[in-house]
């Protein structure tokens, strides 16, 4: 397998994205957002049909449209507005709708399709898009790595975090702009439609055994890269699609890891699932809305 | 709307910094335009216990909310520390615990991992804890009687134990004024002699408390002064 340039260079970007993906999904499950990614890889969809129809690279094009879409989710999110839930499906369906509609008016005769962004296309990576991608990994690691103790914070609770006078909204945008990059960054790997599987599931699966939080974020990154390595490999040999393959794993270890707790605790209702809900002090507006 | 004022006992006679921890002039305050409360007028000095009650709906939490900046002051005067609040910027020197256990919980925390982020406002974005830091997190823990959990999940621990998790996330700020919204309600008693002997310990180093009370219970031997507020027309 390693004979081939085309699979090295896949499986290093399947590490950079095994990495990446879980150490900024560990924050969104924590924040209740767990699928935010998803609607930002719909949004991302638009960036990508607009630069191969601009015949301009799709990947910065995306990453500009994720980018502008994870602001205005945060933007609407801290209005706390009833109707921010309702924006926020208009966006991220309106996001996938404007890509379908405006890749059909690219140039002949362009070489990648849709479905190389929609389902992932990880063979077809060149080695300018692993430079690529190693820098907005690097970015993404020195966030959510560099200021998780902020981070943590936040998204433990963000009413304390803005009492305590931390920069919440910045930190919120921050987030969102490193959730926007790592969307970019695994599209060509996984696939818009299944990014959000690598960033929470591996999350999950540490929510499971984990016993700190610090402990479910270098879990859940060594769960990433295992998997992703992995389903990359297997999809070699297999001759099935990487995405695909990749995020089937993460669900088969989910699967392990919940039937191997449930055996050893002898009960499926012990553990980090019987934490109390929030429950917001009478008299404010709203709760936290989710994306979709 | 005038305050009551009831002296119990004169506050502890320690050197203080300044004259006001926290200062309430004509102060309104509440969510959009409705305000719950308005009128407010208050002052705690340095080492003082302050007790903050009244009938549900008086607008006590909105009163502790509106100071820290999470409701809207919509007429009045803040000051905390002689700073209007607005130009105010050293969060570090506030704690605050919140009524209820706010903590989401969906990735596992441990109890130490919880207090530790209350020692955040002290720290810059990029700066590592020190031995100062977990010091601080440690005197934390062991005041309000967690010494020995700090390993634990915050999800393991009973109701009254996460309220004291919650104000040992206020103490390891080192606060010198600590506000505390109904830390006792739905506790048991042993607990809340707990939260009593910790305030009384903080209040003697010369930091201010108020503390919204719906029951006083043990907590009534530690608090120097009372506040009621009227519950008419209060909305919140």
């Amino acid at each position: 397998m390693l004979s081939y340039e085309f699979m090295r260079l896949a499986l290093a970007a399947a590490l950079l994205v095994g990495l990446t993906a879980p150490t900024v999904g560990v924050y969104l499950v924590q924040r209740r957002l767990s699928l935010i990614g998803d609607g930002l890889g719909h949004v991302a969809l638009l960036g990508v049909a607009v630069g191969l129809v601009t015949r301009s690279a799709p990947v910065l094009t995306a990453l500009l449209a994720t980018v502008a879409g994870a602001v205005a989710v945060e933007v609407l999110r801290a209005r706390r507005s009833a109707s921010a839930d309702v924006a926020l499906a208009i966006m991220f369906y309106g996001g996938l709708a404007g890509g379908v509609v405006v890749v059909t008016r690219a140039p002949a005769g362009t070489p990648i399709t849709l479905d190389s962004y929609l389902f992932g296309a990880l063979t077809t990576t060149t080695r300018g898009d692993l430079v690529l991608f190693a820098v907005m990994a690097v970015v993404v690691l020195a966030v959510t790595i560099g200021l998780g103790r902020s981070l943590f914070t936040v998204a433990l609770d963000e009413e304390h975090a803005r009492a305590s006078g931390l920069p919440v909204l910045g930190l919120n945008l921050l987030l969102a702009v490193v959730t926007a990059v790592t969307v970019t960054l695994s599209m060509r790997v996984l696939g818009l439609l299944l990014i959000s599987g690598l960033m929470v599931l591996p999350a999950g699966c540490a929510q499971l055994v984990a016993r700190s939080f610090r402990s479910s974020l270098v879990i859940a990154a060594l769960i990433g890269v295992t998997v992703s390595v992995g389903g990359t490999a297997v999809s070699f040999y297999a001759d099935t699609p990487s995405g695909g393959t990749i995020v089937l794993m993460a669900v088969a270890a989910y699967a392990v890891l919940s039937i191997a707790r449930m055996a050893r605790r002898g009960s499926p209702r012990s553990g980090p699932d019987v934490v109390p809900a929030p429950v917001r002090p009478v008299g404010r507006p709203g709760g936290v809305p989710l994306p979709r | 709307m005038l305050l009551s004022t009831r002296p119990r006992r004169a506050p502890a006679a320690v050197p203080v910094a300044c004259d006001s921890a926290l200062t309430v002039r004509g102060g309104a305050f509440g969510h959009g335009r409705d305000a719950a409360i308005t009128g407010v007028d208050l002052a705690v000095r340095p080492g003082e216990v302050v007790a903050v009650r009244g009938p549900n709906g008086a607008g006590k939490s909105t009163l502790v909310r509106g100071v820290l900046g999470l409701c809207e002051v919509q007429a009045g005067e803040v000051r905390l520390f002689d700073v209007p609040r607005a130009r105010f910027r050293d969060w570090h020197r506030v704690g605050y615990v919140p009524q209820r256990h706010t903590v989401a919980g969906s990735v596992p925390v441990t109890v130490r991992e919880l207090v530790s982020s209350g020692r955040l406002g002290r720290l810059r974005a990029w700066q590592r804890f020190g031995e100062a830091d977990r010091c601080a997190v440690d005197c934390a823990l062991e005041s309000a009687g967690l010494a020995g959990f700090d390993r634990r999940l915050l999800a393991e621990l009973s109701g009254g134990q996460q309220r004291r998790a919650l104000l040992a996330r206020a103490l390891a700020g080192d606060p010198e004024l600590l506000l505390l919204d109904e830390p006792t309600a739905g506790v048991d008693a042993a607990s809340q002699r707990v939260v009593a002997g910790t305030l009384a310990g903080l209040a003697a180093t010369g930091a201010a408390v108020v503390v919204v009370l719906h029951e006083p219970g043990p907590l009534a031997d530690v608090v120097t002064r009372t506040v009621t507020l009227p519950g008419a027309g209060a909305r919140c």
